[in-house]
C-alpha cells in the first residue's frame, strides 16, 4: 500500500539550532502551533497541544535528533489518543547555506478513521463509494508527496 | 505521475492563500453559499470572493451552478473532491505553520537572542 503524507517545506534565514528551538520548545509551539503546548522533549514523552477553541490534542514524542529530527504523533479526532487515531508528523532540519531547510511530512491520514462529523456532512456518499475515493486519495497524497520531494 | 504532479502543484497554488482556505472552510460548513452571503462574513469585497471561487472552482476543488440570478459554490461533490479539499487544507494548515516558523527562527536570529534559552524556560 502506498503510505499517505503531505510533505511541505521551507527555507529559513536562521540556523538549524535556532530553528529546533523554534520547532521543539514548548513556549516556541505555543506561537506557531497552538495556543498552549506542553511538552517532553523525549522519545516517548508527552505532547499535549491546546486551543482555547478546540480543547486539547493529545501526542507522543516520537523521535528528537537535535537539530536534526523531531516526530511526533497526534491525534488528530475525538477520542483517547493511539497510534491508530493519529497521525505522524516528521519534522527534519537540514543546513543551507547559511540558514535551514525545514521539511514537515505528516502521514497516517489514510488509515484513519474518517471523522464522524465529515461523515455525517456527507451523508449522501456511501461508504464504499468513500473507501474507494480515499483510495484514489492515498496515489493522489503519494503523488504530491513525490512531486515535492523531487523538488 | 506526471500528470498528477502538475494537477497537484495547481491544487497546492489554489491552496496557497488564506482566504481561500477559509472560503472553502465555510463552504465545507455551510453546504453552499453564493459569494454574496461568504463576503459578508469576511473581511474582503464580493468581487474578490469571486475571483478566490473562480481558482478554486478552475482547481476542481468547489462547483457552482446558478439558480436563478444566483450563482451557489459548494465544495465539488464526491469523495475526491472533499477529500482532497480535507487534504489540501491540512497541507495549506502546514504552511500556514512554516510560515510562522519562519517568522519567529529569523527574527530571533536577527536579534541575536537565541530562541528558547533555557533562562526563559520555566
Amino acid at each position: 500500500m502506498v503510505p499517505d503524507a503531505i510533505e511541505r517545506e521551507i527555507v529559513i534565514d536562521a540556523p538549524p539550532s535556532v530553528v529546533w528551538s523554534i520547532v521543539t520548545e514548548g513556549q516556541h509551539l505555543a506561537g506557531w502551533f497552538s495556543d498552549e503546548a506542553e511538552i517532553e522533549l523525549r522519545p516517548g514523552g508527552r505532547l499535549a497541544l491546546t486551543w482555547r477553541r478546540h480543547g486539547t490534542y493529545e501526542g507522543r514524542v516520537e523521535a528528537v535528533d537535535p537539530p536534526r529530527l523531531f516526530a511526533f504523533r497526534w491525534q488528530t479526532r475525538e477520542g483517547e489518543f493511539s497510534d491508530a487515531n493519529s497521525t505522524l508528523v516528521a519534522i527534519t532540519l537540514e543546513p543551507m547555506d547559511a540558514g535551514t531547510r525545514l521539511r514537515v511530512v505528516e502521514s497516517g491520514f489514510a488509515t484513519l478513521p474518517w471523522p464522524d462529523d465529515a461523515r455525517a456532512r456527507y451523508a449522501n456518499e456511501n461508504a464504499n463509494g468513500w473507501l474507494t475515493e480515499l483510495e484514489e486519495l492515498r496515489n493522489y497524497a503519494a503523488g504530491v508527496a513525490t512531486a515535492r520531494s523531487g523538488r | 505521475m506526471t500528470a498528477r504532479s502538475d494537477e497537484a502543484d495547481r491544487l497546492w497554488a489554489a491552496l496557497g492563500d488564506p482566504m481561500r482556505i477559509r472560503l472553502l472552510d465555510l463552504l465545507l460548513e455551510r453546504g453552499e453559499a453564493t459569494a454574496s452571503t461568504l463576503a459578508s462574513t469576511l473581511p474582503i469585497t464580493r468581487q474578490g470572493v469571486s475571483k478566490h471561487l473562480a481558482i478554486l472552482e478552475r482547481d476542481g476543488l468547489i462547483t457552482s451552478h446558478r439558480t436563478g440570478r444566483e450563482v451557489r459554490y459548494a465544495v465539488r461533490a464526491g469523495g475526491l473532491g472533499q477529500a482532497r479539499a480535507a487534504l489540501a487544507q491540512i497541507a495549506a494548515r502546514w504552511d500556514t505553520r512554516l510560515i510562522a516558523i519562519k517568522k519567529m527562527a529569523e527574527q530571533a536570529s536577527k536579534s541575536g537572542a537565541p530562541a528558547g534559552t533555557a533562562a526563559t524556560e520555566e
